[in-house]
């Protein structure tokens, strides 16, 4: 496969990802300054997250400048050389944050030390999935710091929250989340909830709900009983944008489930920001677009 | 409805404001998160003059075109992890102004009312509105130390929106919605669980 071409095209899905916010978020937060009351706060920030978008788009520049975590998400064809998959992909996070669609935004753990490139040890963020397909479906998210903090797993039952092991039990965690957070995720943010898993996976589980177009329903019925009602429970918090105050709390909640062992029962939930950044494409073998997705 | 301030502030200017305005300024403002709060708590040197002065939470996207810096993308990031020093840095330098995101706590709120300092919520995630208005990089220090997120940039801005949201009377806007949320939070939880039919 020729690296050049790979690098080209997974650079440009890493610009399209940082600059343009996908057009289900952006009408969700059109919608959204629609309910809110004309000069009020959040109808003011909500109205600036609309200018910057368009700005961001316009000019081609990141539409946040914590350009955060870089998960990407591929699905390869069996046999297909994942190593060199992972080479083009680094060199092209290195190339986009030459180009400023980036921010400098990894550091030694340890000394604080930045990484010129982006590109170090776990960043970028990848997992690979072999599956029975001709292309190479890549999937990329970037998550800004201030949300990925408002993250929280918890191990049920809790009594602090009268949460038991069930699904009443997981509305109670993820309302909590959701108010822990106030505006600090940058709200109105999107929250991936997992119910199950041991606590690795039930973070990167949550997280992968963010890979749902925001107005899509689970395909599990109760799942999707309890996304719209914690929806609506959401809206009567108040907390609204940058937690000024409004009616616009959530733009959405996506909730999955995994298997568990009998003595762990984790709910965990993940914050997503309303620059909720989440772009993917699909390559041909030779590292062509076929299509850009979301 | 925007109020449009004067520059440069002066603590009698700064008391007048009070927590929910919209206001607009254009002046000078100093970047400033996590490496330089703790710098400047620990009583590190400050290459720059804060008295007087606006730090903005804030790690730039910023590009060297032909020697001169271009401020890509410019928006506010978390305030709260700078509580634990942001009182002392106040009162040592007297800044009267800390723009962020999401608040800060109470010894913040306590050093905003006995310095005259208050703290503005700019848009967070609004990057490139916010780089707009940055007109001209005055400088940049502690560049090689902290790294471009982290240094301290001096930015020119002009029409640089922002909300007060904690003032020199110990008023919050995140105190009330905060309380007023919990009470919401109760209400919710009170009412019948979710039931499942599966």
């Amino acid at each position: 496969m020729r690296h050049v071409h790979w690098v080209k095209n997974l650079k440009e899905l890493i610009r399209r990802t940082s600059t343009d916010l996908p057009a289900d978020v952006e009408g969700s937060i059109r919608r959204a300054l629609k309910h809110e009351a004309r000069n009020s706060h959040a109808s003011w920030v909500l109205g600036t997250i609309l200018e910057n978008a368009a700005l961001a788009r316009k000019q081609g520049v990141p539409l946040c400048q914590d350009t955060g975590t870089m998960i990407f998400h591929f699905g390869v064809p069996v046999g297909f050389d994942t190593n060199a998959l992972l080479a083009s992909t680094r060199d092209a996070v290195a190339l986009a944050t030459r180009d400023g669609y980036l921010r400098q935004n990894t550091v030694d753990a340890i000394t604080g030390a930045s990484f010129a490139t982006n590109v170090a040890p776990s960043s970028p963020v990848v997992s690979f999935q072999q599956g029975a397909r001709k292309t190479v479906d890549v999937r990329l998210i970037l998550k800004g710091g201030g949300s990925e903090n408002m993250g929280h797993q918890y191990s049920l039952p809790d009594t602090d929250l009268d949460a038991g092991r069930d699904l009443e039990g997981v509305r109670r965690c993820v309302l909590d989340a959701a108010w822990r957070a106030q505006g600090n995720g940058c709200a109105p943010g999107v929250l991936g909830v997992c119910i199950g898993g041991d606590r690795s996976t039930g973070y990167w589980h949550s997280k992968e709900q963010f890979l749902r177009r925001l107005n899509d329903r689970s395909e599990v019925t109760v799942l999707a009983r309890l996304e719209e009602r914690i929806m609506r429970d959401a809206r009567r918090l108040g907390i609204g944008p940058m937690g000024l105050g409004g009616r616009t709390t959530l733009l959405g909640v996506k909730v999955g489930a995994v298997s568990r062992v009998p003595a762990s029962y984790f709910v965990t939930v993940s914050y997503m920001c309303w620059a909720f950044r989440r772009r993917g494409v699909l390559l041909g073998p030779e590292g062509g677009v076929q299509r850009w997705m979301y | 409805m925007m109020k449009v301030l004067e520059y440069p502030f002066t603590e009698a200017s700064v008391r007048a404001l009070t927590a929910g305005q919209t206001v607009s300024f254009s002046g000078r403002i100093f970047t400033g998160r996590d490496r330089l709060h703790r710098h400047l708590f620990d009583g590190g040197h400050s290459p720059v003059d804060f008295h007087n002065g606006v730090i903005f939470h804030c790690g730039p996207i910023v590009q060297q075109v032909n020697g001169a810096w271009k401020v890509l993308s410019a928006g506010p990031t978390t305030s709260i992890r700078e509580e634990p020093y942001m009182a002392r840095i106040i009162e040592k330098h007297r800044v009267r102004m800390v723009i962020g995101k999401g608040g800060m706590g109470e010894m913040t709120r306590e050093a905003c009312r006995r310095f005259g300092c208050v703290y503005l919520q700019a848009v967070g995630g609004a990057g490139a509105v916010l780089a707009r208005c940055v007109e001209k990089v005055n400088g940049v220090f502690l560049l090689k130390e902290f790294g471009a997120a982290e240094a301290l940039w001096d930015f020119q801005v002009r029409d640089f929106h922002a909300m007060v949201a904690i003032d020199t009377r110990g008023r919050s806007v995140y105190r009330k919605v905060e309380s007023a949320s919990r009470r919401a939070l109760t209400t919710v939880l009170r009412e019948s669980g979710f039931a499942r039919h599966i």
